[in-house]
């Protein structure tokens, strides 16, 4: 018995490996930088951890393979342990653990902690039960006020008409977004709490009812990407869904001047 | 005889008789035991079949289930599934699993019906307390299966405001069943914490002659940890779903700001939904080390006993308990990184969380080193033990790609979380209590199990639960997000389908094989073999009186304790185990 | 096998059981997990209050007078349980009666004065949706209410038993005892919280 169980521990690790390695079901291709940065630290996780897992479950394969009972009367080694043993893979753990921790701060940082470039274009993003809608400050590049009591009407945004600088602003079910240029995201949610997630980008927030949080990427690579719901929020979570529509910055600008006005 | 003689001495109270008194109203610790076992049974029936529920809509999400449409009117039209009833599968499935089995059999069920007897007691410190923890157990389990039939709560074991509390224009479910389910939580609560001081009060006050700390089992640090755990985690919960109840139905303002449903304002005071989540996950993360660390404590006593070797660096191994216990109270915030807290926060959360790894890590290399130089006896309970090193691993593991922020912002969320969570708790915990199972079945009803159908129950498990919880992660490093009640809708995740029926088929089959360990346990009720005192030639005291022990533990004797618990293949020894009682001489390193 | 044989119950099956020392660790412990549901609770205060107070919704209003009486009696109704023991200790049973009958009706006063306190609240129209600081008030002293209540109980249970109790056998007599004193330093925090942090 001991060396079936030995022989699935062996079969695991290489079905494990080849799977990762194959890479079979990929996530969507990052398309910005702090998504590229993301991958390299899943990365380096993943040799780190890759490591560990082979060597722990090939050791425990390898051990019952070679320690079964044996014939009667033969006993096992006598220890209790080896405290010299003990310190060195405690260190080595304790290491191997925190460096890679230390490292995953510095994208964190990035994101969260550091001031979002001054040309950055500015989109406000309102979640609810189950659709997302898309503001944006139009050719003007100011974006119009939140009239909170405008949501009495559940397809509005929002936006105040009585502040000049919503004349020209854009609701749109969709985000549209110029390559290569920072987009501040102000998040909000009408309702319950909803997660804005880009898988393309490596990017996700909760949108808080009662919260503005602001969160920002810049796209580098012209597509379509989906954008969907990640915090349970309803019956239908699972059909929350929209797509952040990278153009070349032409095509933005021609977008923006053709839905002007348009909410 | 009168209360009047000396604090130290020995009082006493009679075997009971009458049905009532012995299997139901029982204040026998052994009893008592067994109720909280058969209780995690049925939850965890239960649970699976919600699973099973679960794994077929998302493999056939379009299929027709006639059966299920008419046993579950309300959760199915024209026989397909409706999202809301399939969210309330996955709540009621959680809540079911996290608290009425994770939390119950290890420690309600094996904690109460040994570690009395392993520190040489005649029962718990406290039995009619311990009697009212099992029935306040039962009463909450009654209240979650209600929530479920009324139309169970659609919010996930997490709860999370103001979906939970903003009451049912948030969607179906989120009325009655809502407030059942807190109830029935805040009702688990305090018989937890009444169960806690029990365990607490017995492991430091009811140790006999011998029993140092350094020589219990490490079962019994296990429990002892975890009631700790319990005792400071669980009021947190319980104030927290009071908060909740009220926001319900009081139109208090703890966790529900003003919110638009539909266009109707549901007016409030500004409250702060994220509130909620601090104080649901500083009571989640220690709940996850309540569930795993009496599973640890079995590994080791069955590794240990099976390897004929004495655990290997048992001081550390307390220590680490201790340790782990310790520093998951400082990591809640790793379940909240993209929460909208401060990001600052976030990291140091992170950074902590990673720490909580080492532990673990060294849980791990010291049974590997345990087992390196053993005579490893292959029979079930062993299996079992060794299936939850290589899960713990593999689960564990997975915590290092989720404690760091920045991972964590593409995996929150996702099927990795989902992955993770399940091969530590719903897997490597499991694995831990069916060793329980097959170790301690003979003492607790003094007959053997079959060890043929326990082979075969173990590796189509242990094939099983690696094939469904480990694409998990495959699914989740694709970007696939959780709670999500079909994959229907999104472009980037339509070439997932075929992982999504693999799990699910391995899921069907993996659930139907515990159907070889439900007979294997009435069969052997029934008419397996008789079991001897020790037959598995174990050091600790319940393998010192007979299977089943008597009514007060050890025949009215009083047992001595000689040297620690693990005191396997000693040099020179008479056989290749001592038992703790056994004054025969061991080396000086066997404390 | 060897077990060494203390005493000898006569071999009927009858439990070693545990000892004054484990009903007070028991009872230390749970008063341990009623911190907990109360740091859950201020901590929770705490937060909302920041909270609130940035966006004025923090409303302001007096506490009831009656709060500072209630407080005084369950004071004294500590003071009142400590001379009970002493009167225990010294195998004073008339005395030891007295004094916890007098207690238990401090503290049944204690209850009343909440009550009353709850009752002048709504009369300014202050209930617990009101906002968040009265949210806060009506649950924290309902909570510690209950918790009260529990005592109250306890004290009954010890009165109508007193005649079983002596210098050396008053394990229910100490253990209530150390809840009662909790639950009244437990309200003298709560008190000064809901007066001070505002």
């Amino acid at each position: 018995m001991g060396r079936i169980i030995g022989a699935l521990l062996f079969i695991l690790t290489i079905l494990s490996v080849v799977f990762v390695v194959m890479n079979y079901w990929p996530p969507p291709e990052a398309v910005n930088g702090m998504g590229h940065a993301i991958d390299a630290q899943f990365a380096r996780t993943m040799v780190v951890v890759g490591v560990a897992f082979i060597l722990a479950q090939v050791a425990l394969g390898y051990i019952l393979f070679r320690f079964g009972a044996g014939k009667k009367g033969e006993r096992a080694a006598y220890s209790h342990g080896n405290n010299r043993l003990e310190v060195v893979w405690t260190i080595v753990t304790a290491v191997v653990f925190v460096t890679l921790g230390v490292m995953a701060q510095k994208v964190w940082a990035e994101l969260h902690l550091s001031a979002i470039p001054a040309d950055a274009i500015t989109y406000e993003v309102t979640a609810q039960q189950f659709v997302w809608k898309f503001h944006h400050a139009g050719p003007d590049g100011k974006v119009g006020k939140l009239n909170m009591d405008l949501w009495k009407d559940p397809d509005s945004f929002g936006v105040d008409d009585r502040d000049p600088d919503a004349k020209d602003d854009i609701v749109s079910a969709t985000m549209v977004v110029p390559v290569n240029r920072p987009v501040r995201v102000v998040l909000r949610s009408k309702d319950v709490i909803h997660s804005f997630f880009v898988p393309a980008f490596r990017l996700k927030q909760d949108a808080v009812p009662g919260m503005t949080i602001t969160i920002h990427f810049t796209a580098d690579k012209i597509g379509e990407y989906d954008l969907t719901c990640a915090e349970l929020c309803g019956m239908f979570h699972y059909n929350m869904k929209s797509k952040v529509i990278v153009k070349s910055e032409q095509d933005y600008q021609k977008w923006v001047a053709d839905m002007a006005g348009n909410h | 005889m009168s209360d009047t003689h000396a604090e130290g001495a020995v009082h006493h109270h009679q075997p009971p008789s009458g049905f009532i008194r012995k299997y139901i109203f029982s204040i026998d610790h052994k009893v008592i035991g067994i109720q909280y076992w058969c209780l995690a049974l049925f939850a965890v029936t239960f649970g699976m079949l919600l699973s099973l529920m679960m794994r077929l809509k998302l493999a056939w999400p379009n299929a027709k289930w006639t059966m299920l449409g008419t046993l579950f009117p309300n959760g199915f039209q024209d026989g397909v599934m409706k999202p809301e009833f399939y969210l309330s599968l996955l709540t009621i499935h959680g809540t079911m699993m996290v608290f009425f089995v994770l939390t119950t059999a290890p420690q309600g069920g094996f904690g109460n019906y040994f570690l009395p007897i392993q520190i040489g007691a005649d029962d718990m410190a406290f039995p009619r307390l311990n009697m009212m923890s099992f029935w306040v157990t039962f009463v909450g389990l009654v209240f979650m299966v209600a929530s479920f039939f009324v139309g169970g709560p659609i919010g996930g074991w997490t709860g999370y405001a103001p979906l939970s509390s903003a009451g049912v224009v948030t969607g179906p479910g989120q009325g009655l069943g809502v407030d059942l389910w807190i109830i029935s939580i805040a009702i688990f609560c305090i018989a937890s914490l009444l169960g806690a001081l029990n365990f607490i009060t017995t492991t430091l006050n009811m140790r006999v002659k011998g029993m140092s700390l350094m020589r219990m089992p490490l079962t019994c640090w296990a429990w002892f940890t975890t009631a700790i755990l319990s005792l400071l985690s669980f009021p947190v919960l319980l104030g927290a779903g009071l908060l909740l109840l009220l926001d319900r139905n009081a139109g208090t303002s703890f966790f529900t700001p003003s919110i638009w449903v539909t266009g109707v304002l549901q007016k409030h005071q500004g409250g702060s939904p994220i509130l909620w989540q601090h104080l649901f996950w500083f009571f989640g993360h220690p709940e996850v080390y309540i569930a795993i660390l009496p599973g640890m404590g079995l590994a080791s006593q069955v590794l240990s006993t099976f390897a004929r070797k004495p655990i290997f660096g048992y001081r550390a191994m307390a220590y680490a308990i201790l340790a782990i216990g310790l520093l998951g109270f400082f990591v809640w915030g790793h379940h909240m990184f993209i929460s909208g807290m401060n990001p600052s926060t976030g990291l140091v959360f992170s950074l902590i969380t990673l720490t909580i790894g080492v532990p673990s890590a060294i849980k791990t290399f010291n049974w590997l080193g345990t087992l390196w130089g053993a005579k490893i006896r292959f029979q079930s309970p062993m299996l079992f033990a060794v299936g939850f090193v290589s899960l713990f691993v593999s689960g564990g593991l997975g915590g290092i790609f989720l404690g760091q922020t920045s991972i964590d912002l593409f995996l929150h969320d996702t099927y990795f979380v989902v992955g993770h969570f399940h091969l530590i708790m719903g897997v490597a915990a499991i694995f831990g209590m069916f060793a329980g199972t097959y170790y301690w079945f003979p003492k607790m009803f003094g007959k053997m199990m079959n060890e043929g159908l326990a082979k075969v129950h173990f590796t189509i498990t242990f094939i099983g639960v690696y094939c469904i919880f480990l694409p998990m992660h495959l699914l989740g490093m694709a970007g696939q997000p959780r709670r999500y009640a079909q994959f229907t809708e999104l472009p980037y995740l339509q070439h997932l389908e075929p992982l999504n029926l693999f799990l699910s088929i391995a899921a069907i089959v993996t659930i139907s094989a515990q159907l070889i360990f439900f007979v294997n346990l009435a069969y052997s009720l029934l008419k397996g073999p008789k079991a001897a005192d020790n037959p598995w030639e174990s050091t600790t005291l319940e393998w010192s009186v007979p299977s089943p022990p008597p009514f007060d533990n050890f025949g009215g004797k009083i047992p001595v304790v000689y040297h620690g618990p693990y005191e396997y293949s000693v040099p020179g020894a008479a056989e290749d185990f001592i038992m703790q009682t056994s004054p025969e001489t061991v080396p000086a390193s066997g404390h | 096998m060897a077990t060494a044989v203390i005493t000898k119950p006569g071999d009927d099956g009858s439990k070693r059981k545990a000892t004054l020392d484990a009903y007070k660790l028991g009872m230390w412990l749970g008063v341990g997990g009623i911190t907990m549901l109360f740091a859950a609770l201020t901590s929770a205060y705490v937060v909302r209050f920041g909270e609130a107070q940035a966006n004025n919704e923090w409303a302001i209003f007096s506490l009831p007078r009656v709060i500072w009486v209630s407080t005084i009696i369950l004071i004294a109704s500590s003071v009142t349980f400590e001379l009970a023991r002493r009167a225990l200790k010294n195998g004073n049973t008339q005395a030891f009666g007295s004094w916890i009958a007098i207690t238990a009706v401090l503290g049944i006063g204690f209850l009343a004065g909440q009550l009353m306190a709850w009752q002048q609240l709504r009369a300014q129209n202050v209930f617990i949706s009101s906002d968040p600081h009265s949210g806060f008030f009506y649950v924290l002293t309902g909570t510690h209410g209950v918790h009260l209540i529990c005592g109250v109980l306890g004290l009954l249970f010890v009165a109508i038993r007193r005649n079983r109790y002596s210098a050396t056998s008053r394990t229910a007599v100490e253990v209530t005892a150390i809840y009662w004193h909790f639950m009244d330093g437990l309200w003298v925090y709560l008190f000064l919280l809901l007066s001070f942090w505002r």
